[in-house]
C-alpha cells in the first residue's frame, strides 16, 4: 500500500493486512472496516477507483475500475499504487 | 476587526495571527496538501479547510480547537442517480462521434468543493457548500451531514430532473469551464452569499452559467444576469453562459452586489435584479478575478485588476488595487506598498478579502499583502509563501 495513505490511516502502518478472499470491493471494504473512512480515499461516491490510483492482484492490475469485480484468490496480494506527479 | 487570516495554498493552510501589532504566520497545517479554501465560521469559530487532495478525492476538514487538531469530513457527496450534462469543450477529450445534438449524460463525483459558507446567525450549524460540478450542498447539523440542493441541480436552464429521467430541457450552463486544472471543464459554484436580514433570501454563482437568487431558502432559484454582458459569445446578452469570477454582497446594504466577471465589473444596487457594467479598462479595472465590499457601504468596493485575459498577471508589471466608493463610477489606483516593477502576480477569485479598514490578498506567486487603511498603503506579510488560492479574515 501507497505509504500516503499511512498519514491518514495510521492504524495501517507496519502491519500485514489479512482479510478473506473476493472481489476487490470486498477486499477494500473488509480494510474500510479496520479503517473506516478508507474507501472515501480510494474510491468515489460510485464506488469507483479514484483517477491516480492503481490497483494490482499480485503483479496484474486490476481492470474493472468501476465496479471493483475482479478477484483476489486465497493468498493473492492486493497492492494500492498512487501516481506521484508535479511539485 | 479579525486578527486572524487564513490563507488556503497549494501547500496546505498558513494562520496569520496579529499580536503586538504584529502579523505572525503559524506553521502551515495540511502540509503538502492542497486547500482550496478556508474560513472561520464566525458563530462558533470552528476552522474550516477544503482539501484538493489529487489523489483521494476533495475533503473538507474542520477544526473545533482553533486548529489544534482537524478532522476529516468526508460526508459531501453527490446522491446516487445525481446526474449532469457535459458539454465539454472541443478538446481532445471531446468525442467527435457523440451523437449531434443529443445530451451527454455523466454520474456527478466531487471534483472540487471550491466554497464554504456559513448559514445565518439564528440557524446554528447550517453550512453551505458549492462544488465542481456545480452543485450547492446544505449542511444543517456543522458539517456530519450533507444535502445537494435539487431545486438548483434540477433546474430547467440545466435539463431539469435528471434523478426523474433524461432532460426535459436544455442545458444552458455551458459557457467557459470552471478550471482547467485537472481538465475538469464542469460548472463550479464559487460564490454563495447569504443575505444576513434574511436567511431565506440567498445569491450564488457559477462559473459557465451566471448568478442565480432565491427568496424561498433554496426551493425555487431565478437566473439574474439581466445586464451582465458576455462580450465573447454570440450573444453577449444571452440570459445564461455567463463567466462571473466571484460574486459578494454589501452585509450591512444586501440589496448591494458586485461581480468580478471575465467580461467586466458589474454592480447591483437592486439584490441583482439588474447588473450594470463599471468597469473603466482605460483606467485597467476590468479583468481579474477577486473581488470585496465594505461591510456597511455597499457602493464601496475594491479589486485586483490583471491583464487581460490570456495575459492573466498584474498590469505592466505593477501589482495595484483599485477602489471605488460611488459604486464604481471612478476608481482609485492603490499602489503604496505594493511592487510597481517586474510584478507578474495573479490573484484568484477568492483571494482577497476585507474586515473593517483591512483588507488582504494574496497571490500564486506566494505574496500576500495587507492594508490597514482600506487600501491607501499595503505591507507585505510574506513573499515565499505557497500559490494563494484563498484569503479569508477570521
Amino acid at each position: 500500500m501507497t505509504s500516503h495513505l499511512f498519514r491518514f490511516f495510521p492504524t495501517l502502518e507496519n502491519r500485514s493486512i489479512s482479510v478473506p478472499s473476493g472481489s476487490v470491493a470486498d477486499v477494500l471494504r473488509a480494510v474500510n472496516a479496520i479503517a473506516p473512512g478508507f474507501t472515501d480515499y480510494v474510491l468515489d461516491e460510485r464506488g469507483a477507483l479514484r483517477r491516480h490510483v492503481k490497483l494490482s492482484i499480485n503483479d496484474t492490475l486490476v481492470v474493472d475500475r468501476q465496479s471493483l469485480s475482479d478477484r483476489v484468490p486465497e493468498g493473492g496480494t492486493l497492492y494500492i499504487f498512487q501516481a506521484l506527479s508535479g511539485g | 476587526m479579525s486578527d486572524m487570516i487564513l490563507l488556503g495554498t497549494r501547500k496546505g493552510i498558513v494562520i496569520f495571527e496579529r499580536s503586538n501589532s504584529s502579523w505572525r504566520p503559524r506553521p502551515i497545517e495540511h502540509a503538502g496538501i492542497p486547500v482550496c479554501y478556508a474560513a472561520r465560521d464566525p458563530r462558533d469559530g470552528t476552522l474550516w479547510t477544503s482539501l484538493d487532495h489529487g489523489h483521494w478525492g476533495p475533503k473538507l476538514s474542520r477544526s473545533r480547537d482553533d486548529g489544534a487538531t482537524w478532522e476529516d469530513v468526508s460526508s459531501l457527496k453527490y446522491p446516487e442517480g445525481a446526474r449532469y450534462i457535459v458539454k465539454y469543450l472541443p478538446t481532445p477529450d471531446f468525442d467527435p462521434d457523440a451523437p449531434v445534438g443529443q445530451p451527454e449524460y455523466k454520474d456527478a463525483t466531487v471534483f472540487k468543493i471550491w466554497n464554504i459558507a456559513f448559514g445565518h446567525a439564528d440557524q446554528p450549524g447550517r453550512l453551505y457548500a458549492g462544488t465542481i460540478p456545480g452543485g450547492l450542498f446544505v449542511s444543517d447539523d456543522g458539517g456530519d451531514n450533507w444535502e445537494l440542493n435539487r431545486p438548483l441541480w434540477n433546474h430547467d436552464s440545466r435539463g431539469g430532473d435528471l434523478f426523474a429521467g433524461d432532460a426535459t430541457s436544455e442545458n444552458l450552463w455551458n459557457g467557459t469551464p470552471a478550471s482547467i486544472d485537472y481538465g475538469v471543464f464542469e460548472p463550479g459554484i464559487h460564490s454563495i452569499v447569504v443575505d444576513p436580514r434574511d436567511a431565506r433570501h440567498m445569491h450564488i454563482a457559477v462559473s459557465s452559467a451566471g448568478v442565480l437568487e432565491t427568496t424561498d431558502a433554496g426551493e425555487t432559484w431565478e437566473g439574474r444576469n439581466r445586464g451582465v454582458t458576455n462580450d465573447y459569445m454570440p450573444n453577449p446578452e444571452a440570459e445564461w453562459g455567463h463567466d462571473p469570477h466571484f460574486v459578494t454582497g454589501c452585509p450591512e446594504q444586501p440589496e448591494h452586489l458586485w461581480q468580478q466577471n471575465h467580461c467586466g465589473v458589474f454592480y447591483s444596487a437592486d439584490s441583482a435584479r439588474n447588473w450594470k457594467k463599471v468597469s473603466v479598462p482605460d483606467a485597467g479595472v476590468h479583468f481579474g478575478f477577486p473581488i470585496a465590499v465594505d461591510a456597511r457601504d455597499g457602493r464601496t468596493a475594491w479589486v485586483v485588476p490583471a491583464r487581460a485575459d490570456s495575459a492573466r498577471m498584474a498590469i505592466d508589471g505593477g501589482l495595484y488595487v483599485a477602489r471605488t466608493t460611488d459604486g464604481g463610477q471612478s476608481w482609485q489606483a492603490l499602489r503604496s506598498g505594493l511592487p510597481q516593477e517586474n510584478a507578474y502576480d495573479i490573484v484568484l477569485r477568492h483571494g482577497l478579502d476585507v474586515a473593517g479598514d483591512r483588507l488582504c490578498f494574496g497571490s500564486t506567486t506566494g505574496n500576500v499583502y495587507l492594508s490597514e487603511d482600506r487600501g491607501d498603503t499595503w505591507h507585505c506579510l510574506g513573499s515565499n509563501l505557497p500559490p494563494v488560492y484563498s484569503v479569508r479574515f477570521g
